[in-house]
Formats: C-alpha cells, structure tokens, sequence
C-alpha cells in the first residue's frame, strides 16, 4: 500500500510530537510510531526540563549556555547550544501553557530545583535550573504533547515498524514500514520525512532505556549512506538501581541526596570538590567504578558491587512530594525503603550524544562541509545537533526535544510550500522485503537472543565507562562476527500479523550496526573528552581532537571517518573542573 | 526455584478459539518480573509467544495483563509478591477488550474514550505573557490524576464495562477530572456534558475494582466521586 503525505514523523516522544505540532493543519501530516504514542520513552524522564527562567534565584541563558558547553567538555557547538539555552524560557512557558502541570513556587511560579552541572555565575554554585513535576517530568510531558495532537487532530500510524528510508540521488523521499497488526508492507511518499526515532541504549547490557529503544534511526540513516557523528560519545547515567538499570534521577541528589561507598564516605568529594554529588554524569559515574575498581564498593550477594544513593537524611515529606517515583521503585523491584536504608545503584546506559547530523533547524547534514539532504530531518537524541557535545547535563535532552523538535517542525512547514513530491523508485520496499524473506525462510538454528546477549556482553565490557585500545579493539572483532551471524538468525512464529519475533530480529539487526559504530568511533578517537575516557589517552588533546567525527558507512567493511570542526562562540575551551 | 506459567495463547491465524499452554521454567529468581518470565519463554522456548512491553518498569502503560485473576502490569509485580499456588502462575489478556493475538488486545476503543472527555487544556484566555500563576495546593489537586499511564487495567476490571461496552470507564474520567479541576481550565459544563450521558458517571457503582486494579495506586473512585459531585451540583 502506498500512502501519500507532506509530511511524515517518525516517532513519537516529545521530539516528534513537537514537531508535529508546528505543521500547519492544511499540509497533511503523519506520525508513525512502532509504540502507542504514550508508551513513548520520553515518558520515563524523571527529574525536570531546564530553562533560566529564574524563578527561584537568579539565573540567565548565558550560564545555562557554559554549564552546557562545559558539561559538554567544550565539545557542544556552542551556536546550537545559544540557541537552546535562549529558546529554553519561550519553550517551558509554552508548554506550560498548553496545561503541563508543574510543581510551584509559593507565589505560584513554576518551581526549579538542582540538578548536576547547572551553576550560577560560570560555575560558582549550583543554581535551580530544572523544571519540575515531581520526579515525573517526562510523563507529564509527553502526555501535555500528546494532548495537543489530538486537540490539533493530528494523524498517528500507531504500531507502524519503520524499516528503511528511501533516499535515492541524495534525496529523501519516503519510507517503508510494517504495519505490526496485519504484517502488510506499507510505502509512505513524502516531501520531508522527520526522524525522532530516540536512541540506542538496548546496544548494552545495562540500560535504563526502554526495550524499544534499539537504535533504528541512526541504523537506517547509516545504511543509508548519511554519516553518523559523534558516536563515540555514550552517557552512562551514575545512578542506575543495581542489577537492572533502571534511571534513579538526578534529581535524588538535587534534593540533596549523597553517594556513599562501603565506609560510608561521601566520595564525591574527592572527585568534585565544589559541586560534589551535582557534579556532572560523565564524572560520578568513573568516580562510581573507581570507588568500585579501588575496593570501596558495596558487595552484593552475588559478588557484584555497587554504591549507596542517601537519601535517608531528606525526609518522608520530601520525599513523598519530590522523589516518589524512584522510591517506588527502589521498593517495588530491591525491596529497599529509601526512607530508611541506601538504594543500591550503579551506572546504568542512559543516552547517545551522538547521532544523525543537523543543522539547528533540523535539516541532516550528509557530508563535513554542511551540506544538507533536501527531505531528510532529525530531531531529539536519534540527532546530533550538537548540543550535548561529549556529555550531556540531565534536564538538558527534555529541553532539545522542545526546542529542536519545533525548530524541526517549523522549517519542514515552510519546506513542504515549495517543494514538490520527489519521484518514488519502483524497487523502494525491495530492501525491505528481502530482509524479512531472509528471516522468516532461515533455518531457526542460531537464535536472536543468544546473538543479541553477546553484543550487549562485548560492548558493556569492551566500550562502557573506561575504553582501552586493545579491548575495544577485540570488542569490535566480536560485533563483526555477531554481524555474519545476524544473517543467519531465524524465527519461531512464522505468522503474519502481530510477528514480534520477526520485528525483534530486526531491530537486533539495527542494534549490531549501531553498536559497530559507536566502538569504531572509540576507538578511532585517541583521547579524553567527557564521556569517552580511555585509560591509553587520559587527557583531553584540544589540538587533534577539538572536532566532530561523522563515520560513513563503506561498500567495503571498514566505514570511513571525516570529521568536522566544532564551533566556538563565546566560551573558549578551558580544563574541565568542578 | 521452578515453576509453571499457564499462559493463554490465540493465535487468530491458527486457532479458532483461546487456549492455554504451561511452560516449565527452571533458575526463576524470587526477584523476577513476571516480564522477565513472559521474556524468557518467548526468547528461549517460543518466540510466538506475543505481548506489548517496552520501558519495564511501570512508566510506559504497555504490558498490562491478567495475573492470578487481577490486572497488573507485568513489569511491576515481581514473583515474590504473587500467592503461588501449585508452583503456578496464570497469564491472560486484560478483559472486555477484543482479542489479537496470545496476551495482546485491541486497545482502539479504550483509547477513543479517551479522546471523548476532549483531554486537553481549554482556556477561555489568551495565555499571558510568563506562567499562568498556580498555587502548589491547586496544583497538587491534579497530580495523583495526571500519574495515569493509559495502561486499561483499571477500565477493563469493571464489571460497568463488562456489561456495557460503551461505557466511558475509569481511565477516562481520570482524564476528565485532571482537566475539570485544573484551575487553568475554563471547560468545566462542556466536559461534564459529554461524561454526565446515559453512558457515564453514574454507571459507575464504586465497586472499586479500578482502584485496586491501578498499578499506580490511583484512588480512580475518588476522583469520580469528585466529579459527580461536581456534575451533581450543577444541577441544583
């Protein structure tokens, strides 16, 4: 079946629904997400959106922009990063409009409160900074976002698997996506097509991403010949609750929560001794496996460690009104009452810096010198804008979605006035129908989960907190070999509609690609810099390395690195103290 | 330990009617999700085996299912929280809603409910130019509301529903009452007009069902009282 709209979005977290929301109700407009709209993962965001709004203490975008730039290890591209931290005031009033409720002040402002990396002054304190509806921030947004699309009557393709672009002499022209209740191959012709496809956190073996979260965007855009950029750089969050991963916010220590190891020592004081425990995530979390790796970690029944999140000192009341989400689940899934006992946690794989290249309107960039792919934009973490540079601050994704999904949404409105309908290729599905023959015709002797737990063993221990060159070297051998024997995954169920067995395979099939990307970037980038810390190059070299890498895919099987420069405005780079 | 899943399979391309299969599994942990379970056999025994799940830990409203009779999200009860009886743990569909495919249902006409109660801010004024100004006790009001997955446990557990397809049901008058009582809203008559019909309030009997089937303990009935008493006094 072949469908035809101006415009179509694929997913729909708060980047996608953003920018939906900004295409003008005369164009027609399609949203195509492989999950209900509300099962999005910006759902499970926790603990608040950033915006100088200076509600609660003085504040201003120029120092939401440095800690941004810093946090970022001074890789961030410090006019997209201008851009966001001013836009950040207009999007939070905006969304507050639309009805998000938030926490308050006691005259009835929106209420702010700490998180890691926001300081007032260029980095003198921490400042209240993030935005905040209980430690529910993301749910409440998405669902403020999502009500505005029903209010604009916008069109959702629920349960619709994207499987590949159509991307024929460098222009973007469509899509093809299974529809998961009939299994039928669907062909949608567009004038623009918007990735908000979130990230790829299910590449590891301990995530706090959902398990939709299987890379699919970044894979199809790489296989599609754009460049993906700034893989290297992957987030592992300091508090994941132990052993399973899921996000323990930040929010926890801007409350005033503490880290603790075995002795009960605040470590975080040795490893930032101004801002501590709100130091940045790319920090506690090497500070969390050097306490470890030192002997100072809490010993599990089973032999593994972790550290202890204190928040015994905060109270019930706050912790009721503030926190009761992650309390929640410290008490649902380890049984630990956080009013009285340590939660356990432990990094956890939270977020992709990296990503398919964009101006800061959105539009995907496919080569080092800016040039853009007419029809193709991106937009939220499946981009790199980059905003984030080698680090993300937490409360700083909730604020790119708003600001780059609408950013997005708006220039594809003006985009689709003017242009035509690209022509569509008579072979557009054939990629996509080969794929599926090849899966549902293998002999089902090698099985996706055992190919799928191997990758995410090899990338945890090869490319996580801290890369050595030997190591990931092995890693990446491992993920090609995982790749030969991709191709030879079958299935069980070989019905049509509903096949989730065949969909998990090929969502293995992004994640492999996926995770060859990012260690190929690790390995090719021989320093230090935010979250990619190698114990061979141990300090950050600004003379070879203050650039973008864009990783190419290649018909041979090494894929070719470019790189670009990064853009300083205001804040020249300086070493990364807290 | 061991111990047995009776899961209900349908498979619509296959079977003519529901039926149910037991799966062995040996090494659960006490600490298991029953979605660890359900991922289990589907990974290791039978990849037909067909479920919704995506953020499993009770944000994302996917995986909710019938376990030992009650509705519960699959990611949210651990196997130590269930009463085992027989080493045994039964897994079905939600109720009273059509059945796809195993432990998937056809959620279209929950979510169209929904969009009945109009579940968006309607402000009689242009916004201002900063924050609309909202006290941290009105705005209190609305949070417990706004903890609403979507996930249908609570709807699909009440025998109003079960007796009376059309009803509007639990979930979206949780939607109806986070807006009603939004001190920011100014569509209080014109959302009590579309829930106070044949169809709404009041074929709610606080038989409290959604409460106790709401995996994030909402007190739904609670806020339906609020809002027949609101659509009470109306009247008067």
């Amino acid at each position: 079946m072949i469908h035809k709209y101006d415009v179509v979005i694929v997913g729909a977290g708060g980047a996608g629904l953003q920018a939906a929301i900004e295409i003008p109700t005369e164009s027609s407009c399609a949203v195509l997400t492989k999950v209900f709209p509300t099962r999005s993962h910006t759902g499970t965001a926790q603990g608040g959106v950033s915006a100088a709004l200076g509600n609660e203490e003085e504040d201003s975008w120029e120092w939401h922009a440095f800690d941004t730039v810093k946090g970022g290890d001074y890789l961030g591209d410090q006019d997209a990063i201008e851009t966001m931290c001013k836009d950040a005031i207009r999007a939070i009033i905006e969304l507050e409009h639309m009805g998000m409720p938030f926490n308050r002040t006691p005259e009835g402002k929106i209420a702010q409160r700490m998180f890691g990396g926001h300081t007032a002054n260029f980095g003198k304190k921490p400042v209240r900074r993030a935005c905040y509806s209980a430690d529910r921030t993301g749910h409440v947004m998405l669902q403020t976002l999502y009500e505005q699309c029903i209010k604009n009557d916008v069109t959702f393709f629920s349960e619709f698997h994207v499987m590949d672009l159509i991307i024929r002499d460098g222009v973007c022209r469509g899509l093809v996506a299974i529809e998961i209740k009939t299994g039928e191959i669907h062909i949608f012709h567009a004038k623009a097509v918007m990735f908000a496809t979130g990230g790829y956190g299910r590449v590891f073996q301990i995530t706090s991403n959902a398990m939709a979260g299987t890379g699919d965007g970044f894979e199809m855009a790489y296989r599609n010949g754009v460049p993906l950029e700034d893989m290297e750089f992957v987030q592992f969050h300091p508090t994941g609750l132990w052993k399973l991963g899921i996000l323990v916010s930040e929010a926890a220590r801007g409350e005033g929560g503490i880290l603790r190891n075995k002795d009960g020592e605040r470590f975080m004081e040795r490893y930032a001794p101004s801002i501590k425990d709100l130091a940045p995530r790319d920090m506690v979390s090497r500070a969390i496996f050097t306490e470890i790796k030192e002997g100072r970690g809490i010993e599990a029944p089973d032999g593994s460690f972790y550290v202890g999140l204190d928040l015994t000192h905060l109270g019930k009341e706050l912790i009721e009104e503030k926190l009761p989400e992650i309390t929640g689940f410290a008490k649902t899934y380890l049984g630990v009452d956080a009013n009285e006992e340590w939660i356990p946690v432990q990094p956890t794989t939270h977020y992709a810096m990296g990503g398919i290249p964009t101006t800061i309107d959105a539009e995907v960039i496919v080569d080092e010198n800016n040039t853009t792919m007419p029809g193709f934009y991106a937009a939220g973490e499946c981009a790199c804008v980059s905003v984030h540079g080698a680090n993300r601050l937490g409360t700083n994704s909730l604020l790119d979605i708003l600001v780059f999904g609408r950013r997005g949404g708006k220039k594809i409105a003006k985009f689709i006035v003017n242009a035509d309908y690209p022509e569509l290729p008579d072979d557009a599905s054939a990629w996509t129908h080969e794929t599926i023959e090849r899966i549902r015709n293998n002999d089902n002797n090698v099985k996706m989960i055992d190919v799928r737990s191997k990758m995410q063993k090899t990338m945890m221990d090869t490319c996580s907190v801290f890369r050595v060159e030997n190591t990931m070297k092995e890693g990446l051998q491992k993920i090609k070999e995982l790749q030969e024997k991709y191709l030879l995954v079958g299935i069980d169920d070989k019905s049509k509609g509903f096949n989730t067995d065949l969909l998990e395979v090929a969502e293995l099939g992004s994640l492999l690609n996926t995770a060859e990307t990012i260690i190929t970037c690790a390995i090719n980038r021989k320093e230090s810099r935010g979250a990619h810390s190698r114990d061979d190059y141990p300090k950050r070299d600004d003379t070879d390395w203050l650039k973008h890498s864009l990783i190419f895919a290649t018909t041979g099987s090494t894929p070719d690195i470019r790189y670009k420069p990064v853009i300083i405005k205001q804040f020249e780079p300086k070493e990364r103290v807290y | 330990m061991e111990l047995t899943v009776r899961i209900q399979r349908y498979d619509p391309e296959k079977d003519s009617a529901p039926h149910f299969e037991n799966y062995k599994l040996e090494n659960v942990n006490k600490t298991d999700r029953i979605l660890d379970l359900l991922n289990r056999i589907k990974w290791e025994i039978d990849g037909g085996l067909t479920y919704r799940r995506s953020c499993t830990h009770g944000i994302c409203g996917s995986d909710a299912v019938k376990i030992n009779g009650r509705n519960r999200l699959a990611c949210s009860v651990l196997v130590q929280d269930l009463k085992i009886s027989k080493s045994t743990i039964q897994i079905e569909p939600i109720p009273a809603l059509p059945l796809e495919k195993d432990l998937l249902v056809d959620m279209s006409s929950f979510f169209e409910k929904y969009e009945i109660v109009k579940p968006y801010l309607i402000p009689k004024d242009a916004p201002p130019e900063r924050e609309r100004y909202q006290t941290n006790e009105d705005a209190e009001l609305l949070f417990e509301s706004a903890k609403c997955i979507q996930c249908g446990s609570c709807s699909t557990s009440c025998p109003s529903l079960w007796v009376n397809e059309n009803y509007i049901g639990p979930a979206a008058f949780l939607k109806a009452y986070r807006f009603i009582f939004d001190t920011r809203d100014d569509a209080t008559a014109e959302r009590l007009d579309l829930i106070d019909t044949t169809d709404g309030l009041w074929r709610c009997h606080t038989i409290f069902n959604c409460v106790e089937a709401c995996p994030k303990e909402i007190d739904i009935t609670w806020h339906i009282s609020q809002l027949k008493k609101a659509a009470l006094r109306r009247e008067i």
